[in-house]
Order: C-alpha cells, then sequence, then structure tokens
C-alpha cells in the first residue's frame, strides 16, 4: 500500500474507490491515446516551474529556445537551469505584467504516450480561462505550496475542474524540500484534498510530493530525498491516466455537412461523438425522429465495417430521408433528450454577464438556434454553495439556468457525454462567445417533472454518490433519463434534506 | 469525376496502410472535424498553402475530410517571387495531381520598388512581400475564412492562438482578447469584412508531422532530404547557392556539402542543416534526437524577442 493511499483518514475516504498505485500500474492495457491535462495554480505555488520542469525533463525544449531564453533573463537559477516562466509566458504583454493572462498549450511525450497541457492563470479573475483549458482536459494537476497547504483558491480550482467533468485529479505538493520532506505534513495535506475532492464527486486521487525545482517526483524519481513517499512520479502518474472514452453510451452523429460529389452518392459527414456504428445498424434522426439504415461508413483509407467514438467519417443511409447540418443522427435505442427545454448549468465568461429572458445563439455540436435563458441560481466558490439567483450572471459567475428554445433540440447530459451534453451561447449583438454550458436534465415541456401523471409514485434517495454513479450509467436508467430529477448534495445537506420532508416520504 | 469511377473508387480504396496509431489518429480525426466545420459554416473558405511540409499535411487532410467530394475551396500561395525553384515545381505538380484550384498572388510592389531580402533586410521584406502580400490576396478573393498550417509547438505567441483565431477588417490579432475556445465547439460567427484564420494542426508537434508523414507516405519537396547541394555561409545561416540573384560578398565563396532543410520558405532567409538524413526514415531518426528547434533556421524569428508575437498582430500568418 502506498503512502498515498495510506494518507485516506476519513470515513468517506475509506469507502471511496481510491486506486492505489500499485493496482494501476498491473493493469495490463495502456491508455497510448495522448492525455489533456490542465494545471491549475498560481504564480507562487511554483506552477511555471513545475511546467517548464515537465517539458525540460522530457526533452521538450530546444536548445536555441533555452539560448533564447538565457538571452531574455539573463540569469539563470542556483540549479543553472533557464526561468521558466519566460518559457511559458508567449505575449509580450505578459512578460511585461509578469502574469499568464490567457490559457496556453504546451506539447511534450514520453516513450509511452503524448501529452497537450493547457496552462491557465490562477488568479481568480481569470476563471474563464480556467473553464477553458478544463472543457478538454481528462485530467487536473492542482498545485499546493507545502509550506501553506490548500488555499482556498485551490479548492476553488478543484470545484471547477469536477463542475467541468474532470474525474481524475492530481495534487502537486510542491515546495516539499522547503519543510525539510515532513512526511507528516505531506499526508495533512494529501488527506485534507481528498475529503475535499471525494466531496466533489472525484474519486480518482493521486497527490504527490515534489520540488518542481529540483526535480523530485516530477520526471525524475525523488526517492532519495523522501525514501518515505512510495506512489508514482508525476509523470508515471499521468501515464497511467485514463482519456475519456464516450464509446460505452448510445451511437451520436452530429451532421457538420452533406456531401454530394455525384448524383448517386449522398454521404453525411461529422465526428462519431458517442458509441459506435457498423453498416446494418438502425439509427434515427434527430430531431425530426426519421429512421433508416447504415448502408456504408465512408473514409479516404477504406470502407469501414465500424466507427467508434473519436472517428470523423461520412456515413451512407440506405435509404432517401431528409438530413442536413446540424441533425444528429443517433443509435434507435438510447437515444438523447429531444424537447425544448433544459436545465443546465454555465459559465459565464465575458464582461457583459449573461442576462436573464435575452435571446442568445446557442451553438452545441453542429446546431445553432435560438435560445433564452433564465438563472436560478449560482455557485458560490468560496463555500462551493449554490445559492438562489435569477437576475444577471456577471462575468466569472457560475450558474444554473434554464434554457427554453424556439425549436426542438437535442442534448445529452453532460455527465452521460462530454460532446453532445456541451454548448456555448453567442452574443447575437456582438457575436462574441460570452458562456460555456452544460446541460443536466431535460425539463418536461408542460408542467414540470413532478407533475406529471395523475397519482403516479416517486421515490426520493440518498446514495453515495459513485453508487449513484454507477446506477445512472446503466442503461436501464439512461432510457428513462428524462424522468429522473438528480440534485448533488453534500451528506450534510442530504441529511437536512430528509430530515425537513418529515414522514412523507 | 464520374459516377462509376467514382463508386469504383469508394469499394477499392486509394490507398491501403496499416491503421494509423490511436495518438495519430486522434490528431487526425479532429483536423478533418476542423475542416469540416469551417468549410460548413463560412461562406468563402481558402486555404493558405506554402509548400512546405505542415502545408502538406494539411493538404492530405482537407483530401481526406471532404473525400469522396472534391476539396471544396482554392488553395492560395503567396508567392514572394524568392522561394526555392524546387517549390515552385512541386507546387504546379500537386495542383494538378489533385485537381485543385490554385491562386498564386505576389505583391506588385515588390518588383516595382525592388524590394528584395538582401536589399532591404529582413523584417521589411518579410512585412511587405509576405504580410501585406497575404492581406491583398485576401482582400482580393473576399475570403471570410483561411486554413492554416500553424501549430501551438512552433512559437510561443503561437502556443495561446485558438483554432479559430479572428481577425477584424483589416487582418489584425487581438490577442489579449480573443474569444473563449471551449470543448471541440467553435464560434464561426462574424460580421461582414471580419475572417477567421483556422489552424486545423494547432494540437500537432513537428514529430507528429514526420510520423504522420510516414504513416501516409505524404510526397514532400525533395529540398528536406539530405544531398550534395551548394551553399554560403552567411551570418550563420548556410544559403543554398543555386539561385544567380544570390550574389556573393566579399570573403564569401560557394562550398558543397551534404545539407537538407527543416522549414521551407524564401531561400535567402532560410538556413539549412548539415545531415545526411536522405530519406523520411533517416530525418525522424535525426530530428529524434535533435537538440535544436526547427525555427532555428529562420531568421524571421531572430529580428527581436516577441518577434512573431508582433508580425502576427500585423496580420502576418
Amino acid at each position: 500500500m502506498s503512502a498515498t493511499a495510506t494518507a485516506t483518514t476519513t470515513p468517506v475516504a475509506a469507502s471511496a474507490n481510491v486506486i492505489p498505485f500499485a493496482e494501476s500500474a498491473a493493469r495490463v492495457s495502456r491508455d497510448t491515446r495522448p492525455l489533456r491535462l490542465i494545471t491549475c495554480g498560481s504564480v507562487d505555488d511554483g506552477k511555471s516551474t513545475l511546467i517548464g520542469r515537465l517539458l525540460w525533463d522530457t526533452k521538450a525544449v530546444k536548445e536555441d529556445q533555452a539560448a533564447t531564453l538565457a538571452r531574455d533573463s539573463g540569469a539563470q537559477n542556483d540549479l543553472g537551469l533557464p526561468d521558466f516562466a519566460l518559457l511559458l509566458d508567449g505575449l509580450q504583454a505578459e512578460r511585461e505584467q509578469g502574469i499568464t493572462i490567457d490559457v496556453a498549450y504546451r506539447y511534450f511525450s514520453t516513450d509511452r504516450r503524448s501529452f497537450i497541457v493547457a496552462d491557465t492563470p490562477g488568479h481568480e479573475q481569470y476563471t474563464r480561462n480556467m473553464v477553458t483549458g478544463a472543457s478538454t482536459a481528462d485530467l487536473a494537476i492542482l498545485l499546493a505550496d507545502a509550506r501553506v497547504g490548500l488555499l482556498e483558491q485551490t479548492r476553488r480550482h478543484a470545484t471547477i475542474a469536477a463542475l467541468m467533468g474532470i474525474r481524475q485529479f492530481v495534487l502537486a505538493v510542491n515546495k516539499i524540500d522547503l519543510i525539510g520532506y515532513d512526511k507528516a505534513v505531506f499526508e495533512k495535506i494529501a488527506a485534507e484534498f481528498r475529503e475535499f475532492a471525494l466531496a466533489l464527486g472525484v474519486r480518482q486521487i493521486t497527490a504527490i510530493p515534489m520540488s518542481a525545482l529540483k526535480g523530485e517526483n516530477v520526471v525524475l524519481s525523488g526517492n532519495q530525498a523522501m525514501p518515505w513517499y512510495e506512489g508514482p512520479t508525476l509523470i508515471e502518474a499521468l501515464e497511467l491516466a485514463t482519456s475519456r472514452s464516450t464509446q460505452a453510451g448510445g451511437f451520436r452523429l452530429p451532421v457538420q455537412r452533406v456531401v454530394r460529389p455525384g448524383e448517386s452518392f449522398r454521404g453525411y459527414q461529422g465526428t462519431v461523438s458517442g458509441g459506435a456504428i457498423k453498416p446494418g445498424d438502425s439509427v434515427a434522426i434527430l430531431p425530426s425522429g426519421t429512421v433508416a439504415n447504415v448502408k456504408q461508413i465512408v473514409t479516404f483509407d477504406l470502407v469501414r465495417n465500424a466507427a467508434v467514438a473519436g472517428d470523423a467519417i461520412t456515413l451512407v443511409l440506405d435509404r432517401q430521408v431528409d438530413v442536413s447540418r446540424g441533425d444528429i443522427i443517433v443509435s434507435i435505442d438510447g437515444q438523447p433528450m429531444t424537447g425544448t427545454s433544459f436545465d443546465a448549468q454555465l459559465v459565464s465568461l465575458q464582461p457583459g454577464g449573461i442576462e436573464p429572458g435575452k435571446r442568445y445563439w446557442l451553438k452545441s455540436g453542429s446546431r445553432r438556434q435560438r435560445v433564452t435563458i433564465e438563472p436560478t441560481s449560482q455557485l458560490d466558490l468560496s463555500t462551493g454553495q449554490w445559492k438562489p439567483h435569477a437576475s444577471l450572471l456577471s462575468m466569472n459567475a457560475i450558474g444554473k439556468v434554464h434554457l427554453s428554445f424556439e425549436e426542438p433540440a437535442v442534448f445529452d447530459a453532460y455527465e452521460q457525454n462530454r460532446a453532445t451534453g456541451a454548448f456555448v451561447l453567442i452574443d447575437p449583438d456582438t457575436l462574441n462567445t460570452v458562456a460555456g454550458g452544460m446541460v443536466t436534465a431535460k425539463r418536461a415541456d408542460v408542467g414540470g417533472i413532478h407533475r406529471g401523471k395523475e397519482g403516479e409514485q416517486r421515490i426520493v434517495l440518498s446514495l453515495p454518490a459513485d453508487l449513484a454513479e454507477q446506477l445512472m450509467a446503466s442503461e436501464l436508467f439512461a432510457s428513462r433519463r428524462d424522468e429522473a430529477e438528480i440534485r448533488r448534495l453534500t451528506a450534510a445537506e442530504a441529511a437536512e434534506f430528509f430530515s425537513n420532508a418529515g414522514s412523507d416520504i | 469525376m464520374s459516377l462509376s469511377a467514382q463508386e469504383t473508387e469508394i469499394r477499392n480504396p486509394p490507398v491501403s496502410r496499416p491503421p494509423l496509431d490511436p495518438h495519430l489518429k486522434a490528431l487526425e480525426n479532429e483536423a478533418i472535424h476542423i475542416f469540416r466545420e469551417v468549410a460548413a459554416e463560412f461562406e468563402n473558405p481558402v486555404m493558405l498553402y506554402s509548400i512546405g511540409k505542415d502545408s502538406s499535411v494539411l493538404l492530405h487532410l482537407a483530401r481526406k475530410a471532404f473525400f469522396p467530394g472534391r476539396v471544396p475551396f482554392p488553395l492560395l500561395h503567396v508567392d514572394t517571387t524568392w522561394k526555392f525553384k524546387e517549390m515552385i515545381e512541386f507546387r504546379d505538380q500537386i495542383a494538378e495531381k489533385y485537381d485543385l484550384d490554385l491562386v498564386v498572388h505576389t505583391n506588385k510592389r515588390g518588383a516595382e520598388e525592388n524590394i528584395t531580402p538582401f536589399t532591404h533586410g529582413s523584417a521589411f521584406y518579410t512585412d511587405v512581400m509576405k504580410t501585406e502580400a497575404l492581406k491583398q490576396a485576401l482582400d482580393a478573393g473576399g475570403y471570410d475564412a483561411a486554413f492554416g498550417g500553424a501549430r501551438r509547438d512552433e512559437e510561443a505567441s503561437r502556443a495561446k492562438e485558438r483554432i479559430y483565431s479572428f481577425r477584424t477588417p483589416d487582418h489584425k490579432w487581438d490577442p489579449r482578447n480573443q474569444r473563449p475556445e471551449l470543448w471541440n465547439i467553435y464560434n464561426g460567427m462574424i460580421k461582414k469584412g471580419e475572417s477567421v484564420r483556422a489552424f486545423p494542426l494547432s494540437n500537432w508537434t513537428e514529430v507528429d508531422i514526420w510520423r504522420y508523414i510516414q504513416a501516409e507516405d505524404i510526397p514532400l519537396v525533395p529540398l528536406y532530404y539530405a544531398a550534395e547541394r551548394p551553399y554560403v555561409e552567411r551570418d550563420g545561416m548556410m544559403i543554398l547557392a543555386e539561385d544567380p540573384r544570390l550574389e556573393l560578398q566579399p570573403g564569401e565563396e560557394i562550398q558543397h556539402g551534404m545539407i537538407r532543410f527543416r522549414t521551407l520558405g524564401c531561400f535567402p532567409l532560410t538556413g539549412a542543416i548539415r545531415s545526411t538524413a536522405s530519406n523520411l526514415e533517416e530525418v525522424i531518426a535525426e530530428l529524434e534526437i535533435a537538440t535544436v528547434s526547427e525555427r532555428q533556421g529562420r531568421a524571421i524569428d531572430r529580428d527581436q524577442s516577441g518577434s512573431m508575437e508582433k508580425k502576427k498582430r500585423e496580420g502576418y500568418f
């Protein structure tokens, strides 16, 4: 059992699915797709040094780039390394201000895998950049300074990462050398973080003590300085992480364009954003609901006998049907939700905020349509609580909203499928992207979900999040997802809810 | 393309290769997605074609994205008239072979005012013959979207550029005010006169480009492979000495050696490297142990720190 795993001390953590390193390392099949990750932390936590160290020790920094660095900074640190912050802060404006103001993407690789890092600033007012970086990430590295432990900012970053659907966290407890490699301090920080992350619904958590400056436990082992630590180095943890896969759910193909090179050929081009398909399968075209069968899957290289999530394909159907850009071709079984009213969470990205009642453009997949927004609550990032809020959502606010469409819209819940559950809002006046959002559920078009059939019995359950997620991932649940109402609560809130609800349930 | 030929091609694919590894496949899928999205959302796209290895990969991906249809937009080459001779020959062969619409534009000011990389310095020359020429060509074509082969790993200011990079009507890029770009949902809404530069290769690295060229057997300008070539050494760069417009300066002499190029641009501004890598396998092997970045041979990046960002703000690709 590794030091990371033994650091769990709370009852919540004990019941959670924290995979010890040794066990995950023994898995036979390794994921070789590129891993997309985000780094969260501030300049003070040593984020630039950490990323610089990753690039340097995996030999992603070339000699001439290092020479430019040496020329620009005119100085090296005690270890003879260049000033990594200069390498990473690409824009002149940033160098002048000495802060990172936008998302930058970095690339490095090992013999086993390649990595795409979204490097985002840590300052609070740049929540929107973190949201941008997190939207495509499978894993988040959260930095903490071993001397100060978890900050409110660390909790904010973790909350946003979890909200954006990231389910793998690495806590980098940096500058461990400055506290004399103190195991007890590391374990205390790790345990505190683990408890917090579990409450957010994140179960894959690895805490690593490291010195980014000295390169200990980043790419190279820190065993000499920290013989008490038996867990992975950062790069080992990243090599073992999984890339998101939406192959388990129903087939989804948002149609990007129709290709008609001649009278006899009509193909629907798009990227499979969920499930799998093969010739002969029955599909429905949404929102119309028309049904057809797959005749061929065409790509440049060969006519394929199957396609899976992630593949960019051209689909040929067995009959003449009306399909155009913006439609989504789905498997007959396990269809997404179609309706004109949805619940969603969104992050407001621009100074003007998101105005209640205003008509925006919503883009999801290849479909763009009009929508109006009604905020209902807003997340208080300092406490993690949702508070009622029906007015303007100002920049960087995270809100729960109702979406109302004029034409039917098609979504999966974001937790089921990140591609078909995500959307952006575009301001019709400025044409700028003003919000990123995640659909949580369909709202019953008339009367609300709890006023459906007369006399219908309903049951309210309170379950551990991991158990609930397993139930929700089942096909039976997915097929009736729009009949269920889901709220995420802390254990204490759930207890309060049930005590307030009285004996009727 | 006749119907029967097209049907035949679909049934009997043009090529049969081993499947791509998951990493390259993911990059390919992403690039195809971007191509299709831009082609569907914009009225008049164009693809910037510089004839180099990245452009060659970009073109290959475009052909894949729209198969079995034709590439549904023209290719634009901004010709400074100072390109390597082999580049121009290669460009014309490719355009014919793949049935492409090729638009070539040269800034007339170059000939009128005799602006050359030798007489005016790389900064001014590039501004006129590349940046100004590109703007002229984009305005002349009325293009609302332009594909480019830029990669985020190339240079620090590019690391922050979006896949849809928004440009004002006078082609300016404002790095402080870029549109947020979440998931793979791209905002293609623009006002009249504005445009977008779209970068399908954003997430590729130099090694990815070479490995993909190898896996897909993509033809390249031979200058990428080492051969015995004449060159002169100038300002620490090895400049190819085959164009009569290259005048030797005092103390310079033409030498011969095994050299190749890691990037291709205007020959007076593009330095060669010493190499014996005369085929793809050897180039990749050399690359994987290389310790110098590919832009090192480019005089244009060395003018000043932050020089690429400055050029981009002004409209350079």
